[in-house]
Order: C-alpha cells, then sequence, then structure tokens
C-alpha cells in the first residue's frame, strides 16, 4: 500500500506492506540511524519522532504513518550532533549502538521537561537501554546538556 | 606524557553517536539474500527425515540446506588460537540436534518474507530423545548429549564424551587436606552463579559476498576476524587464503562476538549460490540459539589460623557448558586461577571440577570469563570467613592478598604490580565503610555494606600475539594498522594515543584502520583483556621502530651520525644546527628511485597475564517486607596500571559494573521443563535500566606494570566481577541470612530472610 509521509522535512511517498513496521520502512528508505534492538518495545534503539513524540519505530505499523510527520536523527543533525560531542567528551557513546534512539529521546526530554531532576531525567529515559555505559556518563552528558542555553 | 593518560575523545565517537551507517547491516549489498535458520523445537532429537520440496518452491527462495548438503569436518566455534583447547564437538547442520534452537536447516532468499515463509514449509520428522537438563545430574546420565565418534580435541582436556564431560581440571598446590585440618577455623559453602546473556545491543549479524577474484569475503560484527576466518576455512573445507573477514563498527560483545555465531551460515549460502548473502539474529534468536556464560557450582572450604591469615584454599567446580563446548576447559581454569591467585598467604590450594555437557544454549565467552563466577563463590566464603572469626572483612583482605613483589601461589611467579591494598582503603573511605559496616535498622528498611575483591588477567600469557604497523604517509601523517578490533571500548583510540605518544605527534596525525584480514596484521583478537596490554606493546615497539628509522634517515640526508640527530616530533634537527620536517623527510622517502617508506612493525606477546584489580563497595537497602534489594550505591576502586584514557576507562568500568550488578540482582536465565528458554526477550530476562543501578562510582589507584605499555594492564573484564559477591555481602549484613544462589531476587532474599529470622548479627 501506498502512504505519504513527511520524513525530516521532507513529503515522499513510500510503498509499504500491510505488516511492515515502521523501523524497517525507514531503514529500507536509507535512514541507517534507525536500529532494531529487541522486538519486544524494551530497548528503546528504534526511538524516532512522530508528530514531533518519542515513538518506538519497532511497534508501529508503517501504514499508520500515512499523512505523519516523521523525525530521525537525521532530521536533527545540529541538535543531535551538539549533545553527542558533550557525549563523546564523557567517553559516554561506547559502542554507539543504542545512541541514535537515545539521543532522540534526550532532545525530546529537553523540549518536554523543564529543569528536571536527575529522578526526572532518569525516569523519561528509563526506556532507553545500554548495555555498555552502565548510564552514568550519559547522565553526566545529558545534565551538560540540558545546561546549555539554546 | 602528552596523550597518554588524556580523555581524549574516541576517534570515531561523534560518527558512531549520531547514527552514521557504519555497522554489518548498513553495509549490505542491496541485492544480497536474506537468511533464516530453521531451528529446533527439541532439547534432544534425532532427524530421521526433512522435505524440503515445498520451501524451495516459494518465490525467491535461492536454497534450503540441511545437514545433508554440508560438509562433514567438525570444528569449534570457540575464538581461540589454533590450535583451540575448545573440542571441535559441532557441524554446521546435523541429523542430532542438542538444544531447542539447535540449527537444522538454512534458508535463503530474495527477502525476509520468502525467507519466513519458506521455513514454516519445512517438514521435520524428529525422533524425540530424552535430554540431560540439570548439569547436576549431567555426568553419567543416560542421555548423552555427544554420541558421535568423530570428536575432536586438540590437548586433552579430560573430555568424556560419554560422560557428558567437557573438560576436566585439577590443580593442586600443597597439601590441602592437611592444611585445612590444621585450620583453626574452616568455613564451607555451596555457591551457584546462573548463565548470564552478553546482551550487547546489536545481535550477531554477518554478510557475504564474492569479490572480484572469486574469494569470500565476510563482513561481520565479531571481536575475532582472524579466527573467524580459521573457523570458515576449516568448517567450509576451503582455503583460508580464499578467505576475507572484514570487521566494520561494533554495536558491542562482551565475549559473545568471541564466538563465531552468525559467520557460516550467509557464508554457505554465497559459497552454494554465487551471490551476496546476509543474516540477522533477532533478539529472540540472540537470546536462545547463540551463547551465554557458563552457569556454574562451587564448593568451597576456606581454612584460617585464628589471626586471619588463609591457609587453605579447596574449590570443586561444576561448569555447565551446554549443548556445545566452547570456551568450556579455559573458563573452567580461569574461575579458579584468577580467584585463588588473590590470596598468596595460603599454604595450599586446589581447584578442581568438570565442565559438562547438558542439552540446552551452549556457553561461551563472555566478560569475565569464569573470573566472575569464581569471584562470588570464593569472595563470599571470604566475607564468610570474616565472620566466623569476628573480623573486618576488608582487614581480612589486607592481611591476605598478594601484593606486588610477592610470588603467587597458583603460577608460581613474581607479580609484578598491584596496588590492591590503597584500592581497599580508599574505598572503605568513600564509601563509608566505619560509619555504615554492618548495617543500620531504619524500620521497613535495613541499609548494610558489603565488598569483594577480584583480579583477572592481561591477554593470555604465552599463547597471544599481536602485530602492529605504524606508516610513515607521504604528506607526514601515519597509518596504525591494526588487527585488533574495537568493540565500543575505545581501544583503536587508546592504541593511537600510545602510537602518538611514541612519535609526539597529534592525535589526529594517525589513521587507525582495523581490522580487515586481508590488510591489517595478525592480532587474535580483542578478548582475554589484551588489547590495551597485548596491541598496545606492539604498537609501542612498532611506533618506537618507525620512530628510529625516521631519525635514522634523517641522519642519513645530513650525513650525521643518528644518535646527533633529534626527533620532536615534528622536526629532525642535525649536529650542524641543519633542519628537516617530518613532512618533507616523509615526501622525500616515497620519491624517486632507491627510496623507501619507512614503516614499523613489530608482534608482541607476552609470557605472563599481569592481573588488574578492583575492590568493590555495596551500599543497599533491603525491603524487610518484600525483601527487594535497591543498591543505592556502588564503589569501585580499580588498579589497571596507568589509566591510558580516564574518560574511556571510566565509562568501561562503570559499564561492567552495571552488567555485575544485572548478574548480582536481576539477570536470570530460566528454561521450562522441556529445555525451552523462557528468558527470550528484554521483557523476560532483565538488563538493568537506568533505574535500577544506583549510583556507580569509579576510581582509579594507580601502579606500574612493567610489562605493559607505559605501565598499563586491563579493564574491560576485571570490573564485571566484585558487584555480585559485595552485593551479597551486604544483603547478609543487611538481613542476616547468606545468599548462595544468583541474583539475589527479592522471592530468595525474603526466603532467606525468613528463615533465619534470629542471626541478624554483623559478619
Amino acid at each position: 500500500m501506498r502512504i505519504e509521509v513527511t520524513i525530516n522535512g521532507h513529503k515522499t511517498a513510500l510503498e509499504v506492506a500491510p505488516d511492515e513496521i515502521l523501523a524497517d520502512t525507514l531503514r529500507a528508505a536509507g535512514f541507517a540511524s534507525v536500529r532494531r534492538g529487541c522486538d519486544t518495545t524494551n530497548c528503546g534503539l528504534c526511538t524516532v519522532w512522530v508528530d514531533g513524540r518519542p515513538t518506538l519505530s519497532c511497534a508501529i505499523l508503517a501504514a499508520r504513518m500515512d499523512g505523519r510527520d516523521i523525525t530521525t536523527i537525521e532530521g536533527v543533525a545540529g541538535e543531535a550532533e551538539a549533545f553527542a560531542r558533550l557525549l563523546v567528551a564523557e567517553g559516554a557513546e561506547q559502542c554507539g549502538f543504542c545512541s541514535p534512539g537515545f539521543i532522540m529521546t534526550v532532545l525530546a526530554m529537553k523540549r518536554e521537561l523543564a529543569d528536571p531532576t536527575d529522578d526526572e531525567i532518569i525516569h523519561y529515559l528509563t526506556g532507553n537501554l545500554c548495555r555498555c555505559t552502565g548510564y552514568m556518563g550519559q547522565l553526566r552528558a545529558v545534565k551538560k546538556f540540558l545546561e546549555v542555553r539554546p | 606524557m602528552k596523550i597518554v593518560g588524556k580523555g581524549v575523545a574516541k576517534i570515531d565517537g561523534l560518527a558512531i553517536a549520531t547514527g552514521k551507517p557504519l555497522y554489518t547491516d548498513d553495509l549490505v549489498p542491496a541485492n544480497a539474500l536474506t537468511v533464516k535458520i530453521l531451528r529446533s523445537p527439541h532439547a534432544a532429537a534425532r532427524i530421521k527425515a526433512i522435505d524440503t520440496v515445498a520451501a524451495e518452491s516459494v518465490e525467491g527462495v535461492a536454497c534450503v540446506l540441511t545437514h545433508k548438503d554440508v560438509p562433514q569436518a567438525r570444528f569449534t566455534l570457540a575464538g581461540q588460537t589454533y590450535p583451540e583447547p575448545s573440542p571441535y564437538d559441532r557441524l554446521i547442520l546435523e541429523d542430532l540436534v542438542r538444544y531447542v534452537g539447535d540449527e537444522v536447516a538454512i534458508v535463503a532468499a530474495a527477502d525476509e518474507r520468502a525467507a519466513q515463509k519458506a521455513l514454516e514449509l519445512i517438514k521435520v520428522d524428529y525422533e524425540v530423545l530424552t535430554p540431560v537438563l540439570d548439569f547436576e545430574q549431567a555426568i553419567d546420565h543416560p542421555a548423552v548429549v555427544h554420541p558421535e565418534t568423530d570428536l575432536h580435541c586438540n590437548f586433552d582436556i579430560g573430555h568424556n564424551r560419554l560422560r557428558n564431560i567437557a573438560a576436566t581440571h585439577k590443580v593442586e598446590v600443597g597439601d590441602v587436606a592437611a592444611e585445612l585440618a590444621a585450620s583453626a577455623v574452616v568455613v564451607e559453602e555451596t555457591y551457584y552463579t546462573q548463565a548470564q546473556a552478553q546482551a550487547m545491543m546489536e545481535t550477531y549479524r554477518a554478510f557475504s559476498y564474492l569479490d572480484h577474484a572469486g574469494r569470500l569475503v565476510v563482513v561481520s560484527s565479531t571481536q575475532i576476524p582472524f579466527h573467524v576466518r580459521r573457523q570458515l576455512a576449516r568448517a567450509l573445507e576451503l582455503p583460508a587464503s580464499r578467505i576475507r573477514v572484514i570487521k566494520p563498527r561494533i554495536g558491542g560483545g562482551f565475549g559473545g562476538k568471541q564466538t563465531a555465531v552468525a559467520e557460516i551460515f550467509p557464508a554457505l549460502v554465497t559459497l552454494r549460490t554465487g551471490r551476496p548473502a546476509k543474516i540477522v539474529y533477532e533478539r529472540r534468536e540472540t537470546f536462545t540459539a547463540t551463547n551465554s556464560r557458563h552457569a556454574m557450582r562451587f564448593k568451597v572450604r576456606l581454612g584460617a589460623d585464628r589471626d586471619g591469615l588463609i591457609r587453605a584454599i579447596d574449590v570443586e567446580c561444576l561448569s555447565d557448558t551446554g549443548a556445545y563446548g566452547e570456551h568450556a576447559p579455559t573458563v573452567f581454569s580461569v574461575a579458579g586461577e584468577k580467584s585463588l591467585s588473590l590470596y598468596n598467604k595460603a599454604r595450599a590450594v586446589r581447584y578442581a571440577g568438570h565442565a559438562v555437557y547438558t542439552n540446552k544454549l551452549p556457553a561461551g565467552a563472555m566478560r569475565g570469563y569464569g573470573a566472575t563466577q569464581g569471584c562470588f563463590a570464593v569472595e563470599s566464603a571470604v566475607n564468610k570467613l570474616a565472620g566466623a572469626l569476628g573480623l573486618d572483612p576488608s582487614a581480612l583482605r589486607l592481611k591476605n592478598i598478594i601484593r606486588a613483589g610477592e610470588l603467587d601461589i597458583y603460577h608460581n611467579r613474581i607479580l609484578g604490580s598491584a596496588s590492591l591494598d590503597r584500592c581497599i582503603e580508599r574505598g572503605r573511605e568513600l564509601i563509608g565503610w566505619d560509619e555504615k559496616y554492618p548495617s543500620r535498622d531504619l524500620g521497613g528498611k535495613v541499609r548494610a555494606v558489603g565488598m569483594a575483591v577480584t583480579m583477572q588477567g592481561s591477554g593470555i600469557a604465552g599463547i597471544d600475539t599481536a602485530s602492529a604497523e605504524v606508516r610513515l604517509n607521504d604528506d607526514g601523517n601515519y597509518t596504525l594498522l591494526l588487527g585488533s578490533t574495537d568493540m565500543g571500548t575505545g581501544s583503536d583510540t587508546i592504541l593511537a594515543q600510545m602510537a602518538a605518544e611514541v612519535l609526539q605527534t597529534p592525535l589526529d596525525a594517525i589513521i587507525v584502520h582495523a581490522a580487515d584480514t586481508d590488510v591489517s596484521p595478525f592480532d587474535t583478537g580483542s578478548y582475554a583483556s589484551s588489547t590495551a596490554y597485548v596491541t598496545g606493546m606492539a604498537v609501542v615497539k612498532a611506533a618506537g621502530e618507525l620512530r628510529e628509522k625516521i631519525i635514522a634517515a634523517a641522519a642519513g640526508l645530513m650525513n650525521a651520525a643518528p644518535a646527533e640527530v633529534t626527533f620532536d616530533g615534528a622536526v629532525l634537527t642535525g649536529p650542524a644546527g641543519d633542519r628537516l620536517t617530518l613532512a618533507e623527510l616523509a615526501q622525500r622517502s616515497v620519491v624517486g628511485p632507491d627510496r623507501r617508506q619507512l614503516a614499523g612493525y613489530a608482534s608482541h606477546g607476552s609470557p605472563v597475564s599481569p592481573p588488574p584489580f578492583v575492590a568493590g563497595f555495596a551500599d543497599v537497602e533491603v525491603d524487610k517486607e518484600t525483601g527487594k534489594v535497591e543498591l543505592l550505591d556502588y564503589v569501585a576502586v580499580i588498579d589497571c596500571g596507568t589509566v591510558i584514557n580516564p574518560n574511556l576507562a571510566r565509562v568501561q568500568a562503570e559499564g561492567g559494573l552495571v552488567q555485575g550488578i544485572g548478574l548480582a540482582l536481576y539477570e536470570d536465565v530460566r528454561y521450562d521443563e522441556r529445555g525451552g528458554l523462557q528468558t527470550n526477550s528484554f521483557m523476560t530476562y532483565k538488563i538493568p535500566s537506568r533505574k535500577d543501578v544506583g549510583a556507580i562510582r569509579v576510581f582509579f589507584e594507580e601502579s606500574y606494570e612493567p610489562t605493559g605499555p607505559f605501565g598499563a594492564k586491563s579493564i574491560g573484564e576485571v570490573v564485571a566481577n566484585t558487584p555480585a559477591p559485595a552485593i551479597a555481602h551486604a544483603v547478609r549484613n543487611a538481613v542476616g541470612a547468606w545468599l548462595t544462589r544468583l541474583p539475589l531476587t527479592p522471592e530468595k532474599v525474603y526466603a532467606a530472610m525468613t528463615k533465619q529470622p534470629k542471626e541478624r548479627t554483623c559478619t
């Protein structure tokens, strides 16, 4: 079936199967940053924004995206890089496989929460697993990022 | 030092963090076949017949391969140096399946949909056999996991196929029985450590194609490209010269990718069809059909005199290697070696037992590699001994631990570097041991602290070898060629830091290339905590050789002796004050006849495996109503020799500690009564999330390892070991009961505390 979506600001038409998940659609369309880590909505690696809200692209059908606005990390490259620099400076990206989904959640959190506490940050990001870093370095980078005024 | 010791950013950090297409699945050719595996639903069964006709007729299916279509040379998937100590107990496909998830058939199709449809149409007639699922019942069980007669071992590892014994090991120094009999205090306990999933975020994956010369190229997310090439050659009966293995960026490994679980399948499909092929394991497959940490049982006896000097350590171990014996003998031996070597005041130590086959997921390598398991058992016993003696457990350790310059009872070698005593002292202060030990009742909850110490190795002594090449390029930059694999640790970066330090050049003047078996110098791979230490030494030697060649070449041009030329990394200065820039020298080394591009090349293997050490301290709260353990604070003080990059070392340590915390509190591999894995997703197998870990605090107490690059030892594995025993100790101090089976779930803690309510005294 055919859907019309906006991906990273560009309107595009895509041919998708009725049972196709958005993560696969996006990867097939060339957005390699979208990763699948679990298939059970536990790991957060596949997080993209749908109409500005962080969404697990492994748990949503592409067919439901008709007319919607999708953002991957490629679509917020400048802001993502600003945070990635802090993450990398902290040494907290390690294997990096979870980073795009994690960064999309961090950027969404920055939009959504004003002046969050550590507990609020941890709560917001809990759906994003990471097996390498132990989370501490990511938290250090997030706190630095939130202090940066736009 | 200008670059070593600095927390510089990872050279590939920004690209991987921002999602650039650098990983295996990002690089697959567009026309690659999708490979899928039909897996056994039975823990043990003989395949009587397979009908693939319907599957082959599905549109888009390129091939369906069964046990009748594969080479018959047995091999091991363990990523170890040849000749591997792991038994050659595998075929690519066999008419016997040994666990739920074992491979039955390989399907390759134009797309995932066709491959999936074909899988469902394969008809298999199984004769279901009785499995052996309980590893404590495996020896001499009527069900034999490996009845085949062509199984092969390269060494005498005490393999006994008909008794389900994959490996047997025994080390005894001194007279353990006599020392135990003479000990004033003896503690005895049996401990169990569970299987643990590596659970790296990028699941197993590989793709393959034939190049312009008809050679097989395999691109894989692996820690061991050179071992993969050798394994493929053996399993596919193909000369290794016809195979090239390339490792792109890797999304985590933790030892899992030291076992080549996926590469053979697309490689075989490419050989059969001539077409590119890829396989990407789903998470469920990664849990059910790859490998995990070995589950173990330890019977520990410790004997000590009244003053708390440990005189005898006796450990009997049983290890569950599952259906295949990858890493069975070596993980087994490391569990004893790394836990008994710590306490060198002992007059006698013994470590013995078996690794056994069962009809379950094969075990393999995982961060800590047996030392994690052994550490839980022996450190728990040491804490119990402290209780029996009425001594502070930190004081007991300071009395007994090995120190630099002392002889290690297990290897009979002098220890080159150690600051474990300082790690213990500092950790005590940082956690607030004196104020918090052993516990404080807060009403509904009890707060308590616990501790453990550990050691690991740095590379495999006498076996592993790494090579490195550094080339001076025509424009004065350098290329560092490595065969090691950075799986996210930042090893490419710290190795470049070492080269830059020797060559006195900025980090961005070094181009790092790793790893491609056609191009890279040989390296055994990134495992056994070897990269910083073994490959690092190869880099230091290679860069040193190049530096000497640069100076010699400049001296030749200046008609001077090399000793008269100084080199500051950018400019060479001769005795008469004549100057030559490195860029000029580089250019002149590649222009015209009789020139030679300058390069340094070195190999390094170490006769010793110097241990890094950690002192770990846990601060927990236990809910008396539910038994739930909440980790509030974890302090680890680490001796990894010289810290090459403090930021990367710190984060690597934090990550390893959290994996240890997962082992201690959450991660639990469970099977149903028929041998099916119940914990086959992140829904059912819980790795720690951000909310589960409390505060993790990492500190370094540097020592100087004389055999390491710039004094460095390893850090990758040792950090995973202390959380389980330290948290178990804290739980004991909170609720008065020892827990001897991991993980420490609320059910177990509650059961233990209600069973022994009176015993809440200090240890």
